[in-house]
């Protein structure tokens, strides 16, 4: 029953975020309540009760350990706080263990499900610390009227708290400010890196070609590029931004080959599926970076739409301005949601679907489960597969197109 | 119980944040200023080249059927041309022939009314010897008349038929 409402659950998620992208919280919120009745039962490792959900939102969150699947890779840690200064080292110092929990505690902080979380308690000793098996535990404890998460570590008989890092959300999702802040280059750091070197050697090379003879016909990479380059270009960058599509050409490129190489760098199986195109952060800082674009490069009309539209009468003109004033925000707060949404949701479902094996053969316990379990994953995932092949390429060109749409509402000099 | 995977995807962080924005600046700087800058010109040059090498085709593919068909125009002159020449050689031919049959039918002419002109001289030249042969004849035949016995009547006749009879005979 209670895989079973998980998974119910999880699926209920996904959907909601594929069309909206808002709302977790409170699905969270749900699930937490659900938990509440396994109230500080220790660890049960691999023989246990599989959780789905569990597994999908380990797979989909951002870590400081970059899992392959079949290898642990640490991830260095830059960590500061604000009572203890900073700290460097790699996250190889906490010993990554199964579900990148770790068996060390290094400077009071710890590795609970591959993410760093931090000892508030200054009686804890510092320097690396030896944890018990099963250290972590978690309850639900009230915290100002309303349910909240505490994880705690067992350490010589007793239970210390952990604290989760600093987040910009100011409670609104769950986190807030805390005493640590994690600067360290995490999984998503690392992947937004490699795939923003491999874009650059690629395009560099690419682009080497065109400088050394513009007219020789293209060849290789340079020939699979090019198309998408030129429909890039002249579907998305001259129709919206006109003579000035040079301009802003750059900046839409940059966007989509991210993205897009992103996207579809999250979807290769074991490499490590990072979701960074799905974490809100990302796109936020994307949306952010569009959002200044746009409003920088407005002019004179495009501020006169906004404040004090022509053409409509005068009564209806505040309303108007109130509603454009707000539309200037939510044009990049609906590129952030859209992006993250789309892309965590299809995460998700994948993650969840190849889970159904696990569900149906009760994790490992019921092998002859297996069969109608890898009857109903294989086809899903696969289908679910492909489709994000779609969405892979439809977000990236739908992020682009829509900031390329803003720009050029932006710069229009009259209409 | 497993510890719930902290779901950090939809918590803006702080360290995300920064990298994304450092690495995306970069990037965007590194990209803009080595790839899509270049690549871009590179491809409006070869637009440019492409528009301007239909554009030469196009002219010389009208530059061509110009010449085409004043080639057929030329071609077609010079048919016409020789039309006219053998036209006119077949015109002068015949003319010629013409003249030359009209002028040797003249000169036939010429040479017929000549010869009628020299036979009638000679019929006139042999009438006029006739006459005077007759004339001779008459007067000798009258001579010898004379001459014999004009009183024999009967012989007189026998005389003048016999000579007259000679005369046919001769």
């Amino acid at each position: 029953m209670n895989h079973t409402f998980r998974l119910i659950q999880s699926y209920l998620i996904a959907g909601f975020l594929l069309f909206t992208g808002v709302n977790f919280v409170t699905a969270q919120d749900h699930d937490d309540h659900h938990e509440g009745n396994h109230h500080s039962e220790p660890d049960e490792g691999h023989g246990g009760e599989y959780d789905p959900a569990n597994t999908a939102f380990h797979h989909i969150s951002d870590q400081n350990v970059y899992s392959l699947g079949f290898a642990d890779l640490p991830l260095p840690c830059f960590l500061y706080a604000k009572d203890g200064g900073w700290d460097v080292f790699m996250s190889s110092k906490f010993g990554i263990g199964h579900h990148g929990n770790g068996h060390y505690a290094y400077n009071r902080y710890v590795l609970v499900e591959s993410i760093v979380r931090r000892i508030t308690d200054e009686s804890f000793p510092m320097g690396k610390v030896e944890l018990s098996d099963h250290p972590y535990h978690h309850e639900m404890v009230m915290v100002d009227g309303k349910e909240k998460e505490q994880v705690t570590v067992n350490y010589d008989g007793n239970h210390y708290n952990l604290e989760n890092k600093s987040t910009l959300d100011g409670g609104l999702m769950g986190g807030g400010l805390t005493s640590f802040y994690d600067f360290s280059l995490t999984k998503n750091v690392v992947s937004l890196l490699l795939i923003a070197i491999f874009l650059f050697i690629v395009f560099s090379a690419v682009a080497k070609r065109y400088k050394q003879d513009a007219l020789r016909a293209p060849k290789g990479v340079q020939s699979f590029l090019e198309p998408i380059f030129l429909f890039i270009q002249d579907e998305v960058a001259k129709p919206f931004l006109g003579h000035k599509w040079q301009k802003y050409l750059p900046f839409l490129m940059c966007l989509f080959f991210l993205i897009f190489a992103l996207n579809l760098f999250g979807q290769i199986p074991f490499l490590g599926n990072a979701n960074v195109t799905g974490n809100l952060t990302f796109t936020m800082v994307l949306a952010v970076i569009a959002f200044f674009v746009v409003n920088f490069s407005g002019k004179k009309a495009y501020w006169e739409h906004v404040f004090w539209m022509p053409g409509v009468p005068v009564f209806v003109k505040p309303i108007l301005t109130v509603v454009e004033v707000m539309g200037v925000f939510i044009k990049p707060l609906t590129l952030m949601l859209r992006l993250a949404a789309n892309i965590t949701a299809g995460h998700m479902i994948i993650v969840i679907f190849v889970s159904l094996i696990f569900i149906f053969n009760e994790a490992g316990q019921n092998m002859v489960g297996s069969v109608p379990g890898l009857a109903l994953s294989v086809p899903l995932t696969m289908f679910m597969m492909a489709i994000e092949l779609l969405v892979a390429l439809v977000q990236a060109f739908v992020f682009t197109i829509l900031t390329a749409s803003y720009i050029g509402a932006a710069i229009e000099e009259h209409h | 119980m497993l510890v719930l995977a902290e779901f950090n995807v939809l918590r803006p962080d702080p360290g995300l944040l920064f990298w994304s924005v450092l690495i995306f600046l970069i990037f965007w700087f590194l990209m803009a200023k080595f790839a899509f800058k270049p690549i871009t010109n590179a491809l409006i040059k070869r637009e440019n080249h492409i528009q301007d090498a239909l554009n030469d085709a196009r002219k010389a593919k009208e530059e061509l059927r110009r010449i085409q068909t004043e080639n057929e125009k030329l071609l077609d002159e010079a048919r016409q041309e020789r039309a006219q020449l053998l036209k006119d050689a077949k015109d002068q031919g015949s003319k010629i022939v013409e003249e030359a049959k009209s002028k040797a039918k003249e000169e036939a002419g010429k040479i017929l009314t000549q010869a009628k002109e020299e036979i009638e001289n000679q019929k006139k030249a042999a009438l006029h010897d006739v006459k005077n042969q007759v004339t001779t004849l008459a007067l000798n035949v009258a001579e010898q008349v004379v001459r014999k016995n004009l009183s024999d009547q009967e012989g007189q006749v026998q005389l003048v038929k016999g000579l007259v009879d000679d005369i046919n005979l001769s």
